[in-house]
C-alpha cells in the first residue's frame, strides 16, 4: 500500500479541515483571510500533483499518471481562479461567509479523488464529495428565491444523476465480478466476458456522467442553475466541475471499457453532435448572458466529446487542449460577467454590455478577445482547441461529426458576436461600475492566455499529448 | 447459480428466491423512483423519497449481486452508498427548508420561475 502517491488529496483534505476549524473560532469576519488559505492549500496540491510519483495506490482504487495529473493541474487552478473571482461579489452581495471557499476547496478535493479514481466505489466517492458541496454553494445566497430554486433544481437532478450512475455500477459489477478498472478491462478484453446486463450498465453509467457535463440530452437543468446561482458559483460550475467530469468519463470509457468502444461510441457520438446542436440553437435567443453562457457550455462540451467520440490517441489529446482552452476563457468571460455591475448592484443581460467599449475600453476588449475565441476565430486560441477536435474527427473518418462542428460553430458565431456588436456598436445606456483589482487580473492572465497560445502552443500540446499516451497505453 | 426456479418437494411447489427475481424488484424499484421524480405534480418532499427509493434500488443490487458471487466489495459498495445517501438527504432537506422560507410552497408546480 503506498499511501505516499496519494498525497495531493491527503494534504488538501488536512489543509481543508484545519481551514475549517481556523475560520469558525475567531469572532470577526474571516471570509479573506479563508479565501487566501484556500487559495494556498490549493496551489500546494497542485506542486505536490506536479512532483507525484505514477503508480497504483490505495488497495488499487487511486491511480496516478500524466492524464490524472494534466487534468488535476486544470481543475485546481479553475477552482482557484473560482474563489478569487468570488472574493469581491460574495462582499458586495453580502455572501462574505468563510464556509464558501472552504465548500469550493472539498468540492475541488471530490474532483482530484475523481480524476484519479481507479474503481467504481473511488469514482462513486470522488463524484459525490464533488456534488455535495456544489448543492450548497448554488443555494447559497440564501435569502434569493431564485439561487434556493437554482440548488433545489441542481439536487434533484444530481441526485438522480448519481443515482443511475449507481445503478449502472452495479450491473457492471455484478455482471463483471469487479469494481476494479483494471480488472474490468481484462475481463472485457475477452469478448465472452461481455454480458447484455454489462452494455445497460455502461448506459447507465454514461448517463450518469452526461447529467454531470451538462450533454444533450440531459442538460435541461444547466440553465435555470446557471442563471439562478450567484454568478461566481456558476463561474466556478462551468469551469472545473466540467473538467473533472469529463475526465472521469474519458479515463472509464477509454480504460475499463476501452474494447467495448464499439458498444459505447454511438451513444457518445448522439451526445456531441446533439450538444453541438442545442448550444448552437438554444443560445440565439437568450437575453441573459449567465444563460446564454450555459447554453455556451453545453456547446462546448459537445465539442470536446467530438474527441472522446473519435476514441483514438489523437482524439483524446484534442479532447485535452479542447477542454484546457475552454475553461481560460470560460474563466475569462466569467470574470467579465461577475464585474458587471451598474450603480452596486449586478446586472447580468446582454444590453447591460450596450457601449462598454465607449465607457471601459479595457473591460470590453477582452470580453471581445474571449468572445471571439469562443466563436472560434483564428488566431485565438479557441480556434486551436476546435482544430485539433476537427482534425481528430477528419482523420478518424467521422466525417458527419466534424460537418456538424464546423455548422453550429458557424451558428453558434451569431451569438457571440452579437456581444461584440452590442459592445461596440450600441449608445451606452450609463457605464458599469469600475472593475476590481482582483477581477482585472484574472481578465487579464485569461486573455493574454487566449490572445498569446498561438505563439507557444508547444508546451500544451505536449503535456496533453503526454497524458493521452497514458491513458490509452 | 440459482436464477430463481420452481422445485417441486413432496408435492408441494417451493420457490426459491434467486438472484433474478431480486434484481427484478431493484429494477421495479428504480422505475418507481424515476417515475416519482418526473411525474409527481406535488410537493419536493415526494421527490426526496423517490431519489432514496432509487439508492434503496441500488443497495438491493449491489447485495444481491455480492451473494451472488460470493465477493464482499458489493456489499462494502452497499456501505458507503448508505452513508453518502444520509448526507445528500440532511443537504437535500436543507435546501427544502431555504426555498420554503424564500416562497412559502414546497409544490412543484410552483418552482418554475427560472425558465426561457
Amino acid at each position: 500500500m503506498i499511501w505516499t502517491l496519494a498525497l495531493p488529496e491527503l494534504a488538501l483534505a488536512v489543509s481543508g479541515l484545519i481551514i475549517l476549524a481556523a475560520g469558525v473560532i475567531p469572532k470577526q469576519d474571516t471570509f479573506f483571510p479563508v479565501s487566501m488559505a484556500c487559495v494556498g492549500a490549493l496551489l500546494l496540491a497542485a506542486v505536490l500533483v506536479l512532483g507525484q510519483g505514477e503508480g497504483t495506490a490505495l488497495g488499487g482504487h487511486y491511480v496516478a499518471d500524466a492524464f490524472s495529473n494534466f487534468m488535476k493541474v486544470l481543475a485546481i487552478g479553475a477552482a482557484a481562479v473560482g474563489i478569487l473571482l468570488s472574493l469581491d461579489f460574495n462582499e458586495k452581495e453580502g455572501l462574505a461567509r468563510f464556509e464558501f471557499p472552504v465548500l469550493m476547496l472539498f468540492a475541488t478535493l471530490g474532483m482530484m479523488v475523481m480524476i484519479s479514481a481507479n474503481d467504481l466505489l473511488a469514482l462513486y466517492l470522488g463524484l459525490e464529495l464533488l456534488s455535495l458541496p456544489l448543492y450548497v454553494i448554488a443555494a447559497f445566497n440564501r435569502d434569493s428565491s431564485r439561487s434556493a430554486e437554482a440548488g433545489l433544481k441542481y439536487f434533484v437532478l444530481g441526485a438522480l444523476a448519481s443515482g443511475l450512475l449507481l445503478y449502472g455500477s452495479s450491473l457492471v459489477y455484478g455482471f463483471a465480478g469487479t469494481t476494479n478498472f483494471d480488472r474490468l478491462g481484462e475481463a472485457f478484453a475477452e469478448p465472452h466476458g461481455i454480458s447484455a446486463g454489462v452494455i445497460v450498465g455502461i448506459v447507465f453509467v454514461i448517463t450518469g456522467l452526461a447529467f454531470k457535463v451538462s450533454a444533450v440530452p440531459f442538460h435541461m437543468w444547466t440553465p435555470d442553475v446557471y442563471e439562478g446561482a450567484p454568478t461566481p458559483v456558476t463561474a466556478f460550475f462551468a469551469s472545473a466541475p466540467k473538467v473533472a467530469a469529463i475526465a472521469l468519463l474519458a479515463r472509464v470509457l477509454l480504460g475499463p471499457f476501452g474494447d467495448l468502444v464499439a458498444q459505447w461510441q454511438q451513444v457518445i457520438l448522439l451526445v456531441s453532435i446533439g450538444s453541438m446542436i442545442l448550444g448552437a440553437f438554444a443560445a440565439i435567443g437568450q437575453r441573459n448572458l449567465k444563460r446564454l453562457m450555459a447554453y455556451s457550455s453545453i456547446g462546448h462540451v459537445g465539442y470536446a466529446l467530438m474527441g472522446l467520440a473519435v476514441g483514438s490517441d489523437i482524439g483524446l489529446r484534442g479532447l485535452l487542449i479542447y477542454m484546457a482552452i475552454y475553461v481560460f476563457m470560460n474563466l475569462g468571460t466569467f470574470a467579465v460577467l461577475v464585474a458587471m455591475r451598474r450603480q452596486g448592484r449586478a446586472v447580468e443581460g446582454v444590453d447591460d454590455l450596450a457601449g462598454l467599449g465607449r465607457t471601459d475600453p479595457v473591460m470590453a476588449m477582452w470580453m471581445a478577445v474571449f468572445m471571439f475565441s469562443m466563436a472560434g476565430i483564428p488566431p485565438l486560441a479557441g480556434f486551436f482547441g476546435k482544430l485539433y477536435v476537427f482534425l481528430a474527427a477528419v482523420q478518424g473518418g467521422f466525417w458527419t461529426l466534424a460537418v456538424v462542428g464546423v455548422l453550429t460553430s458557424v451558428i453558434s458565431a451569431y451569438y457571440y458576436l452579437r456581444i461584440v456588436k452590442v459592445m461596440y456598436f450600441d449608445a451606452p445606456i450609463g457605464s458599469l461600475d469600475r472593475a476590481p483589482a482582483s477581477l482585472t487580473v484574472v481578465m487579464a492572465g485569461t486573455g493574454l492566455f487566449t490572445l498569446l497560445f498561438a505563439l507557444w502552443p508547444a508546451p500544451m500540446l505536449a503535456a496533453a499529448q503526454a497524458a493521452a499516451t497514458a491513458l490509452l497505453g | 447459480m440459482a436464477l430463481g426456479m420452481a422445485r417441486v418437494m413432496g408435492g408441494i411447489t417451493e420457490m426459491v428466491i434467486g438472484l433474478a427475481h431480486y434484481l427484478t424488484v431493484g429494477a421495479i424499484l428504480l422505475v418507481l423512483g424515476v417515475f416519482g421524480i418526473f411525474l409527481n405534480r406535488k410537493n419536493v418532499i415526494v421527490i426526496l423519497m423517490s431519489v432514496e427509493l432509487i439508492l434503496l434500488s441500488v443497495n438491493l443490487n449491489f447485495v444481491a449481486f455480492s451473494a451472488w458471487l460470493d465477493d464482499l466489495t458489493g456489499q462494502v459498495f452497499a456501505m458507503f452508498v448508505l452513508t453518502v445517501a444520509a448526507a445528500e438527504a440532511a443537504i437535500g432537506l436543507a435546501i427544502v427548508v431555504i426555498y420554503f422560507r424564500n416562497r412559502g410552497s414546497i409544490e412543484v408546480e410552483d418552482i418554475s420561475t427560472l425558465k426561457g
